[in-house]
């Protein structure tokens, strides 16, 4: 067969004032195929797409899409060609209905303006049964799960004609039967003729998923493989160019109890509430909680901090935390990585000093008193990005400029560095690459060495279990199983997660 | 931040200002044109009577009450509410300041003092009502303002009518209160003045409260950029969650902020109340200028400075104004350029904030990427 591929990226090459993002990268993928990229944080794989969707230019190379070469001025010139993207971030209006968004900026009209609600509402739908991706039309956006916004997302790209998908992460942001979901209607679509290339950092997923893959390592393309040729394990030196890390645990050393929650309550409100948690963290002790997303481990980190209101007990050390806000919480010693870096943790367009300093604004060395000393912050800050690998030219720029990675490599730098007694961290690894992940999780085995007491939220089981002395299983609000990382199996795990255990 | 760095952003920062003036300038000018006005004749007669001395003079003392509504505006903005309430604060805290001042019998500095804490606290009190409806009732603090402010002119009507009137004779129809003895009013800086030399023309003063106004937005941006309380505020304002994370109480920064953004609307009277008027007149008693705070503090960007630039102009504006109508132009041009110079700014704004955060992250890329991180290390960023 002597069909062109759908995509080829002929020695592209995008620098940067001082750099080069791009070296000389090559990709082709094949029509009807998925293609999964797959590298480190900046490994270049987001400006590759960002050149193939039009949003920069290449400074060499060509883009050949469909056996014609194409040269797109903007993501308008892409999405004519036929190429669509799936940002990671949605971007979809809450109040309006599935339809509405759509078909919003490309309307079709009957005369005199007219929107044509019927026949939109039948393409969709045919859209929707052709590549398996349910949808009502008619439903509000803001009352529906992620994993469905991401298929209106997708629905977006197609029903403006793209025959080539851009996702960037589409799995980073899902729960576990979303992620399955996902992964199927990704081969129905190309089963369907549709062209998909996707970033991922979960290599399971991608090998679950794609018929080829391309590494990227420092902005050059390392290889392509098809997917069958490959292991996990492979794939990861591919990527960082050695071993792959994985977790492994010192023994036990529990010190006293130092996070102590009895019966912790949120009020009955819509979604979920919390009902009689109770458990403690010893120092140096890293306590998991695991469970499906969504039922109650966000209501549980904003209860302990304070955020949000509850009843019950909730000690650190001897200091009776219950009835305190959340700044005397911070300041008696809980550390948090929130779960949303973006939403909770960050100010983007503040510098990098005072985003080291939010939530430790009333501590030395950020604050003398009730003034702020803006050097002393600065310094500690460039303390925080040697020692944490945090990339950026000084602690001037402003957070939005890093990486998500390096964001949160900021966020766990000034956590640990303010030395708190508690550490509660959510998904401390979600979205960041190989390489940073390792970074990250030596950085709270060393802090469980010196006797910090973490509570560990998060989905990633190889995290959870590499890491945690004590596992939690957390469903509809409540603790319901606690396990032992040592012995626990997959299926057991499983069934206390969905309530089969 | 290397100098020519701050150097580049502060430039970036006057570009957009700097459009919108001249925009409007330019959009004022074809008005006049198609009016069958000549654009060029009414500029350089603006031009030339806006610097002179007595006009400089009038431009400072119409920019000190513009000044503290921009401010009030601001503080309230910057934790992310609009507070459109300053316009009805600064009535109700001038009226309260002169009916009392006139009561109270204190030595000149102490009466001067009191008079001014008399119209924070009414200031602060006011603008209270609507952080608590906000916080009790969830009552968005626009419609709570906007009603604030209705109740605060017929509040004030009646006051001034009923209560706080003070007749000379039976003959006497005007609606004020009585003068404000000599202790509670506020020399003028013109002996100053002629210490240096500049003589004024009889009518013209230099108000006595540029001092305090100076303080005042010397403090303002000290707590701003060097305390605890300034970095919460700012925090809260641009992503208020992690603001809460970080132990910033939400509720309590909005009584805060609401507070402060009264007590300094308070202010916004008191350079006319104790410099110029020393009685609260009801129909003479200038208004409007809570609202023209929007603008100036949104020209000035929510930086002091800029706040304090943004005052001089349009109280310059307001000051060549009048001599638009010697010469027999329509000074309603003048009203057309306050309007559009916010409106064009918040255009610029955006536009300079586009290009200024692709430019912070090409610096990053250029410094982070790990193809040249050795090379980037040993060269430093190129910018």
């Amino acid at each position: 067969m002597t069909e062109s591929p759908a995509i080829e990226l002929r020695g592209i090459t995008k620098r940067f004032p001082g750099v080069v993002a791009n070296d000389d990268v090559t990709l082709s993928v094949e029509a009807a195929s998925v293609h999964a990229l797959v590298g480190e944080n900046g490994a270049g794989k987001s400006t590759l797409m960002k050149v193939l969707y039009g949003l920069l230019r290449p400074d060499e190379g060509e883009i050949v899409v469909e056996g014609k070469t194409a040269r797109f001025r903007s993501p308008r010139d892409a999405i004519a060609a036929g190429i669509g993207m799936v940002h990671q971030h949605f971007q979809l209006m809450d109040n309006l209905t599935v339809l509405d968004n759509v078909i919003l900026g490309a309307e079709p009209t009957r005369g005199f303006g007219r929107i044509d609600v019927k026949g939109a509402t039948q393409r969709i739908e045919m859209l929707a049964a052709q590549y398996g991706l349910p949808v009502r039309p008619d439903a509000t956006v803001a009352n529906l799960t992620v994993g469905t916004r991401q298929r209106i997302e997708i629905l977006k790209v197609l029903y403006r004609g793209a025959r080539i998908l851009i996702l960037d992460e589409p799995t980073a942001v899902l729960v576990p039967q979303e992620v399955d979901e996902l992964l199927a209607s990704l081969r129905t679509l190309s089963a369907g003729g549709v062209t998909i290339i996707f970033i991922n950092h979960k290599l399971d997923e991608v090998l679950a998923v794609s018929d080829a893959i391309t590494v990227l390592r420092g902005g050059r393309s390392v290889a392509t493989v098809p997917a069958e040729s490959v292991d996990a394990h492979t794939l990861a030196e591919l990527m960082v160019g050695d071993a792959l890390p994985s977790p492994t645990k010192d023994p036990a050393s529990h010190g006293l109890p130092t996070l102590v929650v009895r019966d912790l309550r949120t009020p009955e409100r819509d979604g979920i509430t919390l009902d009689d948690v109770s458990f403690t963290v010893h120092a140096g002790e890293i306590v998991g909680v695991a469970g499906v997303e969504g039922n109650g481990q966000h209501e549980l980190i904003e209860a302990l901090l304070g955020v949000t209101p509850a009843t019950g007990h909730i000690d650190l050390g001897d200091d009776d935390l219950s009835e305190q806000p959340t700044r005397q919480r911070r300041t008696a010693g809980i550390g948090v990585i929130p779960q949303d870096r973006h939403r909770e943790g960050l100010l983007l367009d503040a510098p990098l000093w005072e985003n080291a300093m939010l939530g430790h604004q009333t501590a030395a060395p950020y604050a003398k008193g009730w003034r702020i000393d803006r050097n002393a912050a600065r310094a500690r800050t460039d303390d925080i990005d040697r020692k944490f690998g945090v990339k950026t030219p000084n602690p001037d720029v402003a957070a939005h400029a890093l990486s998500g990675g390096n964001q949160q490599k900021l966020i766990i730098g000034r956590e640990l560095t303010a030395e708190p007694r508690a550490l509660i961290a959510a998904h401390p690894t979600r979205g960041i690459d190989v390489g940073a992940q390792a970074d990250v999780w030596e950085h709270l085995r060393s802090a469980r060495r010196d006797g910090l007491a973490v509570l560990l939220v998060s989905s990633d089981l190889e995290e959870l279990i590499g890491l945690s002395d004590r596992l939690l299983v957390m469903l509809r609000g409540r603790i319901v199983a606690e396990l032992d990382p040592q012995s626990v199996t997959a299926a057991t795990l499983g069934a206390a997660m969905i309530g089969a255990g | 931040m290397s100098a020519p760095v701050t150097v580049r952003r502060i430039g970036l920062a006057m570009v957009a200002p700097a459009i919108a003036i001249a925009a409007s300038i330019a959009v004022s000018a074809l008005i006049l044109w198609i009016a069958g006005h000549d654009p060029w004749f009414a500029l350089r007669e603006v031009w030339s009577f806006g610097w002179e001395r007595e006009s400089v003079v009038s431009s400072i003392n119409r920019a000190l009450p513009l000044f503290f509504s921009g401010l009030a505006f601001t503080i309230a903005f910057r934790n992310n509410l609009f507070h459109i309430g300053v316009e009805g604060e600064y009535r109700v805290a001038a009226l309260l300041a002169a009916a009392i001042g006139t009561e109270l019998a204190l030595p000149a500095p102490l009466h001067l003092v009191a008079i001014v804490f008399i119209a924070m606290a009414a200031g602060a009190a006011w603008a209270g009502g609507i952080a608590l409806l906000k916080v009790r009732r969830g009552v968005h603090e626009v419609i709570s303002s906007i009603m604030m402010n209705a109740i605060a002119l017929a509040l004030t009507a009646f006051l001034a009518r009923d209560r706080m009137r003070f007749k000379a004779n039976d003959f006497d129809q005007s609606i004020k209160t009585e003068l404000l003895p000599a202790s509670g009013q506020l020399p003028s800086l013109n002996s100053w003045l002629e210490a240096v030399g500049i003589d004024l023309k009889r009518g013209f003063h230099l108000s006595g409260f540029l001092l305090p106004t100076i303080v005042v937005g010397v403090v303002f941006w000290y707590v701003m950029r060097n305390t605890r309380f300034g970095f919460d505020l700012r925090a809260a304002g641009m992503n208020p969650r992690a603001a809460q994370y970080a132990g910033v109480d939400p509720t309590r920064m909005i009584y805060t902020t609401m507070l402060l953004s009264g007590a300094i609307a308070g202010l916004i009277g008191l350079p006319y109340l104790l410099g110029e008027s020393f009685q609260f007149d009801l129909t003479d008693f200038p208004q409007g200028l809570g609202f023209t705070g929007i603008a100036v503090a949104l020209l000035g960007r929510g930086h002091p400075a800029g706040i304090a630039a943004a005052a001089l102009l349009f109280g310059w504006l307001d000051r060549v104004a009048q001599r638009l109508d010697l010469v027999e132009v329509p000074n309603s041009v003048i009203l057309i350029m306050k309007g559009m110079i916010p409106l064009l700014v918040v255009v610029a704004y955006e536009v300079v904030r586009r290009t200024r955060r692709a430019q912070e992250a090409r610096e990053v890329a250029a410094g982070v990427d790990p193809v040249s991180e050795a090379q980037a290390v040993g060269s430093g960023v190129a910018s």
